[in-house]
């Protein structure tokens, strides 16, 4: 991926904060739990649902799904939604789903400048990146370089699409099918669509990456 | 409210330095895990809306909303909230100790852990119905409208004033601005095409366009 120089770079808004910052959760925590108006198991449960459970390789399978079956994509492209319950994604920050497809004319980039929606059901929480500054600024403005910095150089006459996250509407982003996948399973395909394909920045990998073909 | 979370546009963060994919965990510190989970569980108690949450940590001095990582933004929201919805005082919360239990009704809201799956499940509709028909059909030139009310839009500060044309119809949603006060109201809801030299003059990106999901109130006919 781009950026070796600084793997574990992060930004100034993002240093790890000082410990009377952990102190001030912990004091929060248990004045919670004291005055009755919280459960720390359902903390536990919350935290391990998101952590463990609802995480990409939901979003993964959905893209997956979408390149094997000609009519599920239909379904997926004319009512996310419904198409993205049958597979039992659904619930929480994924309410009302949109997917747009990349094409060989057009790219498409999900963001919210105004927060961090994002389609939880299908790509679990968000990275630290998509909830940035630098992102949430530069993808509207200047995606073109925005994809440039993850490694995505598209050509000139590709038209880019930028989706901003400003309603309940969450967008997933279908990656093109790479070549050289015929005959592949959904879970063979299911390995090539990254996060990061799914939010757009990136394209699906393709097979030699994987170390196929 | 024109604070710092409407980012779209700004210069002088630098470069966005992902981590790589397979590398980053879903947290990185476990204070933060601690706020995710209190923020979901305290939600739980019905005190507030997600308008409500976003607005809270929205209502912050600029330097600070920037200054801070997303958690601490989050944490800071939620302890708001907290005082204002009478869940805890500010004397129980800067000392970390309650001075008596929360009501009984409250506390019957309690979420439980075996609560969880079907809390992240069944979590409400944003759709409701809606006796008006749209204004705006799917081609239609319109504008976003040059407002800056001092509460909480969705209304991102680029668009204003700017040109676009609807792309597609959502039907209605809840209307953020006032579901924020406390009302949940339905409106219809368009995604809005843009061209990126609509938005950004001759700083634009050639060839791209911006779809910005933008509330009936927000709009008017354009030319």
């Amino acid at each position: 991926m781009m950026n070796s120089e600084h793997p574990h770079d992060h930004d100034h808004d993002q240093t790890n904060p000082p410990s009377d910052l952990a102190l001030r959760v912990k004091s929060l925590e248990s004045l919670l739990v004291e005055k009755g108006l919280v459960d720390p198991a359902a903390i536990d449960a919350l935290i391990d649902t998101y952590e463990t459970r609802i995480g990409p390789r939901n979003g993964a399978r959905v893209v997956a799904r979408a390149w094997s079956d000609p009519a599920f994509k239909q379904w997926l492209l004319e009512d996310a939604t419904a198409a993205i319950a049958s597979m039992d994604y659904s619930g929480r920050q994924g309410e009302y789903m949109k997917a747009v497809e990349n094409t060989p004319k057009v790219h498409n980039l999900a963001v919210c400048t105004l927060c961090s929606c994002y389609p939880w059901p299908v790509l679990g929480l968000p990275p630290v990146w998509y909830k940035s500054a630098p992102y949430r600024a530069r993808a509207v403005a200047d995606p073109r370089a925005v994809l440039k910095e993850f490694g995505t150089e598209l050509d000139e006459h590709i038209e880019i699409r930028v989706w901003d996250s400003t309603s309940e509407v969450r967008y997933l982003i279908l990656p093109e099918r790479p070549e050289g996948t015929e005959g592949w399973s959904e879970d063979e395909l299911a390995a090539l669509v990254t996060r990061n394909a799914m939010i757009g920045v990136e394209k699906a990998r393709s097979p030699r990456y994987i170390g196929r073909n | 409210m024109n604070g710092a979370h409407d980012l779209g546009g700004m210069h002088g963060f630098g470069a966005i330095h992902p981590e790589p994919e397979g590398e980053e965990p879903v947290f990185h510190n476990a204070w933060e895990k601690r706020v995710f989970g209190l923020q979901l569980a305290a939600g739980a108690l019905g005190k507030w809306n997600i308008d409500i949450s976003r607005h809270a940590r929205e209502r912050q001095h600029p330097v600070n909303y920037l200054r801070q990582t997303y958690y601490e933004n989050w944490l800071v929201g939620l302890e708001k909230l907290l005082v204002e919805r009478g869940l805890v005082t500010a004397e129980e919360l800067a000392a970390g100790k309650a001075t008596g239990p929360a009501d009984e009704a409250t506390r019957e809201r309690v979420l439980k852990a075996g609560q969880v799956p079907e809390v992240l499940a069944t979590s409400g509709p944003v759709t409701i119905a809606i006796d008006t028909a749209p204004r705006f059909q799917p081609g239609d030139r319109v504008r976003a409208i040059n407002r800056h009310p001092s509460g909480h839009t969705r209304e991102p500060r680029y668009v204003r004033g700017r040109t676009g044309v609807i792309h597609e119809y959502h039907g209605a949603h809840v209307f953020p601005d006032r579901s924020a006060e406390g009302s949940k109201e339905g409106e219809h809801l368009y995604s809005v095409r843009f061209e990126a030299s609509a938005l950004w003059g001759e700083n634009a990106t050639e060839g791209s366009a911006v779809y910005v999901d933008l509330w009936e109130g927000y709009l008017e006919p354009a030319p």
